[in-house]
């Protein structure tokens, strides 16, 4: 006989509130059916009483994470719309500043999930680490989350020849800190365990169900918004990250080498860091219709903006990775065990606040 | 399995990473947005810090000469300070304090600026 068992939305493990009914028989999920808009704010609504450059702070906090890069999108959007060509310099910050965001978030993520299965101190040291670059973001962009760095038109803030040498020293200690966790994460037993061949997510089902980010590239395809070479990552060598497995182990393994990959992103634009101006003075009013795609921590994110030559946007619709990631969890929980819920379950990185703007 | 060891004899030989808050404060970086001030006797009124407001905390009234502002609707974002024409708001680099009562900063002009000849 099936059992319907809640989860969520207060659970231990998770951030966020995601609520799913599972359909147990024996211990054995068989189904999963899943509720969301526990935290829904209405944000895209805010641009009819906010104007087009209030909005950068308002997209900002769709995400507590990765509000960088939703303000980077927004403002290549409203580029776009204007035609205005961002400085160079400009463009190479913008990417430092994500990519450190992407760095924390992957750190703060695999913290959550070592707590998830329940090995703290695992979760400590990665938080420790992150706390590294939360310094570096405070002290080069004047806050530690929202670091609203990003305008129309180019950056508010530049990084002089002492902090860049600075971060460089900073990315050095990353390195150092995540070689030392990495034998951990590879070889322990509690890790292996607990993310081995659970949640399995075929090439075939992660193509079919739409899934994005690092749970796409955990089931082995080749796929990264940073590859169409969007601001100034059309100037840097990098290859997206895959695993070829789909589990959650493979998603986790996925994550961790982005970290290295980020390391040697910034490093590589700060070596090419261009001189000259970091932002250009805007005149006029954003009109027509625009969608603008990024690559989140979590996987891409689309941006679509229409404008009537006015003050305030017309429309603003934001999808975000955890709403194409949920589908294809959906899909890997039938067959897993009820305990290994609570980990396949954060092995998508859900960002549920994101999802429901 | 033995992966930690060195870590963890480490972590017992050295001071823990985190602080005992309140008791040791960090100091804030240089530049960091933190409280907004205003020198109110160079302001001039005019209003665009709280038109420019993405969060809509700052009145100004010229009629009574007074300049507020709602520290906790503040998202600590320094558009007004950027956007001020006379350079009389700044952001100092300490955080707002817990409190028991939320009240505002209610900054009254008395003198005003000195015209320029």
């Amino acid at each position: 006989m099936a059992t319907i068992v809640p989860f969520g939305p207060q659970h231990p493990v998770l951030p966020e509130p995601l609520h799913l009914k599972l359909v147990l028989e024996d211990e054995i999920v068989k189904q999963a059916l899943p509720t969301l808009g526990y935290v829904h704010r209405g944000l895209e609504t805010l641009a009819s009483i906010k104007d087009i450059n209030q909005m950068v702070q308002v997209v900002e906090r769709v995400c507590g994470i990765c509000s960088c890069i939703h303000a980077h999108n927004y403002c290549m959007c409203i580029e776009g719309l204007m035609g205005i060509e961002v400085p160079q310099r400009a463009d190479f910050l913008r990417v430092i500043w994500s990519e450190m965001h992407r760095m924390h978030s992957h750190l703060l993520w695999f913290g959550l999930l070592a707590d998830a299965f329940g090995m703290e101190s695992l979760f400590m040291h990665a938080w420790r680490i992150r706390e590294k670059i939360m310094d570096v973001m405070e002290a080069t962009a004047g806050n530690r989350v929202i670091i609203s760095i990003n305008k129309v038109g180019g950056v508010r803030r530049d990084l002089s020849q002492d902090q860049l040498k600075w971060i460089l020293k900073v990315l050095g200690e990353v390195e150092e800190e995540l070689d030392k966790i990495k034998p951990v994460l590879t070889n322990d037993y509690t890790v292996k365990k607990r993310t081995v061949g659970k949640g399995v997510l075929t090439y075939q089902q992660a193509y079919e169900l739409g899934a994005a980010g690092p749970q796409l590239r955990g089931s082995g395809v080749v796929q990264d918004v940073r590859m169409t070479g969007y601001g100034a990552y059309k100037y840097i060598d990098f290859a997206p990250v895959t695993e070829p497995d789909g589990d959650s182990w493979a998603r986790t393994m996925v994550r961790f080498r982005e970290l290295y990959q980020s390391i040697d992103i910034v490093r590589q634009l700060i070596g090419k860091l261009p001189e000259g101006e970091i932002a250009v003075k805007v005149k006029g009013k954003p009109s027509g219709e625009i969608v603008c795609r990024s690559e989140q921590p979590r996987g891409e994110l689309l941006y679509y903006v229409k404008a009537t030559g006015e003050n305030f946007l017309d429309r603003v619709r934001i999808r975000t990775p955890t709403f194409a990631n949920v589908p294809p969890l959906l899909a890997m929980l039938p067959g897993c065990e009820m305990a290994d819920v609570p980990v396949i379950a954060l092995s998508i990185d859900p960002c549920i606040s994101c999802t429901e703007r | 399995m033995l992966d930690m060891t060195a870590t963890i004899i480490r972590n017992f030989l050295t001071k823990p990473h985190t602080r005992l808050y309140p008791i040791t404060v960090r100091e804030p970086f240089e530049n960091v947005r933190g409280n907004l001030d205003i020198e109110i006797e160079e302001c001039i009124l005019c209003g665009i810090c709280s038109k420019k407001c993405p969060s809509q905390c700052i009145t100004v009234s010229k009629e009574e000469k007074v300049w507020t502002v709602d520290p906790f609707a503040c998202v600590y974002c320094a558009i007004c300070v950027e956007n001020c024409p006379t350079h009389c708001l700044s952001m100092d680099k300490h955080h707002r304090k817990p409190v028991k009562v939320k009240e505002m900063n209610r900054q009254v002009q008395v003198k005003g600026p000195e015209k320029k000849k």
